[in-house]
């Protein structure tokens, strides 16, 4: 990569003047502008209960995104998390047709997904290989085993009160994955940004050597954050197969493009070591509003995915315009 | 007398000493290894279906796996300098869509101006991640995220998710990748020509050692006066370029152009170059091997239904060969050269 330059100011910035400036702020700025948008563009919008099935486009995703955003954070990536979605649910599918009932699933649906977080894990952290080609590896290898046992097929048969965890509501409109992300996204911004444990996560993405020498257990921090995406994605894989009532092999197809969109859009340096949780879940509104309100206009998925990609790049490319604009 | 016969035979020892470590290098490389392994894995497939290793059955797995040796030299070549790129299928698809709409349009438009069409098209949209990451410094694993998608959106847009179908295309669009020469159809030749030009563009030319110096070590090749930016914008344009020229083959030979064209390739591209011995960290990998990473693939693909393996394996069988071949790479790469100081990761 190129070099880096990291520029002392002379003076600290107001803590205000931070705010304002952040990127959760320009981020939040977004979101609000396309909260607007979509509320003139579409009659629809502002009903509670389209509203609340709006957020079933993004909670999935944003309880992977979460888990994702400490791996990146770090300096590692996991291209397998649809992957283990698929593997999670045929695993649970496999368990209905066992006869076993929803407690039996939910601890299948989670061991298996931290059996896999396991598995990138150990390849990564003891072997020394590229995450990024081990997960590009697990990702065929755990959606090929799903294709191996379904075939063509699928499962379904659930039990009716595990349609709960992906069709329940708690209150109102309020669904229990909506709940569930927030308690998920308190959780990781406490882990993350309250303990040591979050301190060791940015210390090894800025400077894994420099991290290891502060008594840093480097790879034990990047082994345990592997098998916390493999957990989530555990939790994810409930959910939709809760959601869906049936398992393909390829459900969850392109998700871990969509979540890592979604970590990057909310501010993680892809090349880690800086990030937030805030800014993961506005990013997770963010992309959840566009497919929604655009879902409103009749616009296709397909084009969805464009303004989704310009998103990306746009957010990103902005701020470095913005500069070279300025220092010339 | 005696003294010249001594000399004589040191040189003869030399001679062969160096023979030996010529042979030694040849057969212990990366290259020779995947070859010994495909061979094998061919061997396997003949004995339960000896038809498998006829001539034609042969040129035909080749034939089939040209659009992935395409793209992987023009992937390898992209993660030599430390990037990726994730977006070849999407431009495949749309160079493929634009040129099967050109044809039903415009059907006296010979086959040659589509070819050069598809091949600037491509080099186009390779040339704009390239220029994302070369002058807005924005990491190439984002920019090819996003033009990947932007990409395949637009070819929903300009057909507006309609197929063109073979009986809109003309006889001379379809014919050129069937069209034979000395028994291999174009298709084949197309990748042959490539893997020549590229080869000697890798190891004779000063822009394919500057791609091997930019992902060796970036901050040696600014001080050799390598513009490190531009060697990626090149590499980008240049895995552009083939990624169009695929894209004309693609829809033209299987006679049909819509928008899931060639969906989630770009993942069996960057396993071709990794089973190839490319190395992700960039700097090292070869054409070779991208061409026996992509024929690996290829000879898996079309052996599955052969020996009466469901294709629904396939899948897993890649990633299995993903995950041990760069678990044997790394393994390889280990230990070269002397150690002076060991790295603090490896050292807990």
């Amino acid at each position: 990569m190129k070099t880096s330059e990291r520029i002392i100011p002379d003076r600290l910035q107001s803590p205000i003047q931070r705010y304002l400036k952040s990127w959760e702020t320009l981020l939040l700025a977004v979101a609000v502008a396309i909260f607007m948008a979509n509320s003139f563009a579409s009659p629809y919008f502002l009903n509670a209960w389209n509203l609340s099935d709006a957020t079933f486009n993004f909670t999935e995703k944003a309880m992977i995104a979460f888990a994702m955003a400490l791996l990146i954070i770090s300096g590692e990536i996991d291209l397998s998390v649809a992957s283990m979605i698929a593997l999670a649910s045929t695993a649970m599918g496999a368990a209905v047709q066992a006869g076993f009932g929803t407690p039996v699933l939910i601890l299948v649906g989670l061991g298996t997904g931290v059996i896999c977080g396991a598995f990138n894990g150990i390849l990564v952290t003891r072997m020394g290989l590229p995450s990024i080609v081990v997960t590009i590896g697990t990702m065929s290898l755990f959606r090929g085993i799903s294709y191996i046992v379904l075939g063509d097929q699928a499962y379904r048969g659930y039990p009716s009160d595990f349609t709960f965890f992906g069709q329940g509501y708690i209150w109102w409109v309020i669904s229990f994955e909506f709940v569930l992300f927030l308690i998920i996204a308190i959780i990781y911004g406490v882990i993350l940004h309250k303990t040591n444990f979050g301190r060791a996560i940015f210390a090894i993405g800025n400077n894994p050597t420099g991290a290891l020498f502060s008594g840093i257990r480097v790879q034990r921090v990047k082994f345990i954050l592997f098998l916390l995406t493999g957990f989530m994605s555990g939790i994810a894989a409930i959910c939709l197969t809760s959601r869906l009532g049936s398992t393909r092999p390829s459900i969850a197809f392109g998700w871990e493009l969509e979540i890592i969109t979604m970590v990057v859009l909310g501010g993680v340096n892809i090349l880690g070591g800086s990030g937030s949780i805030p800014g993961v879940v506005i990013a997770a509104f963010v992309m959840g509003l566009v497919t929604f309100g655009l879902g409103l206009l009749n616009v296709p998925g397909i084009v969805m995915s464009i303004v989704i990609g310009t998103l990306l790049i746009g957010v990103i490319a902005m701020p470095r315009i913005w500069k070279m604009v300025r220092s010339n | 007398m005696n003294s010249s016969l001594k000399h004589w035979f040191n040189m003869q020892q030399e001679l062969t000493r160096k023979a030996k470590y010529m042979l030694k290098r040849l057969v212990t490389s990366r290259e020779a290894l995947l070859m010994l392994i495909i061979l094998v894995l061919i061997g396997l497939v003949a004995i339960r279906f000896p038809r498998f290793i006829t001539l034609s059955n042969l040129a035909g797995v080749f034939n089939d796996t040209s659009p992935l040796i395409l793209l992987a030299i023009g992937q390898m070549i992209v993660i030599l300098t430390k990037c990726i790129d994730l977006s070849v299928a999407a431009n495949l698809a749309l160079t493929g869509m634009v040129v099967a709409m050109i044809n039903v349009a415009a059907p006296g438009v010979p086959v040659v101006v589509i070819i050069i069409v598809a091949v600037g098209l491509g080099a186009v949209m390779g040339a704009f991640n390239g220029l994302l990451v070369w002058k807005l410094d924005i990491p190439p694993i984002v920019v090819t995220l996003g033009t990947m998608t932007i990409f395949r959106g637009i070819v929903f847009l300009i057909s507006n998710g309609k197929w063109v179908n073979s009986h809109e295309m003309t006889q001379a669009f379809k014919a050129f990748p069937r069209y034979e020469l000395l028994g291999l159809p174009m298709m084949s030749w197309t990748a042959i020509i490539a893997v020549i030009i590229f080869f000697i563009v890798m190891t004779r030319t000063t822009l394919g050692r500057s791609f091997y110096a930019v992902g060796g070590n970036p901050h040696a090749a600014t001080y050799a006066g390598i513009n490190v930016g531009r060697s990626q914008f090149w590499a980008f344009t240049i895995s552009g370029a083939l990624a169009g020229l695929t894209g004309y083959l693609w829809v033209s030979r299987y006679a049909v152009a819509y928008v899931n064209v060639a969906g989630g390739f770009e993942l069996d591209v960057v396993a071709a170059c990794v089973i190839g011995g490319i190395s992700i960290a960039g700097g090292i990998g070869s054409v070779g091997g991208a061409l026996l990473g992509a024929l690996f693939l290829g000879v898996i693909k079309n052996a599955l239904p052969v020996i009466n393996v469901s294709p629904f394996w396939q899948l897993a069988i890649s990633g299995s060969a993903i995950i041990i071949a760069v678990a044997l790479n790394a393994r390889s790469n280990r230990n070269h050269g002397r150690i002076i100081l060991k790295s603090a990761e490896n050292t807990q």
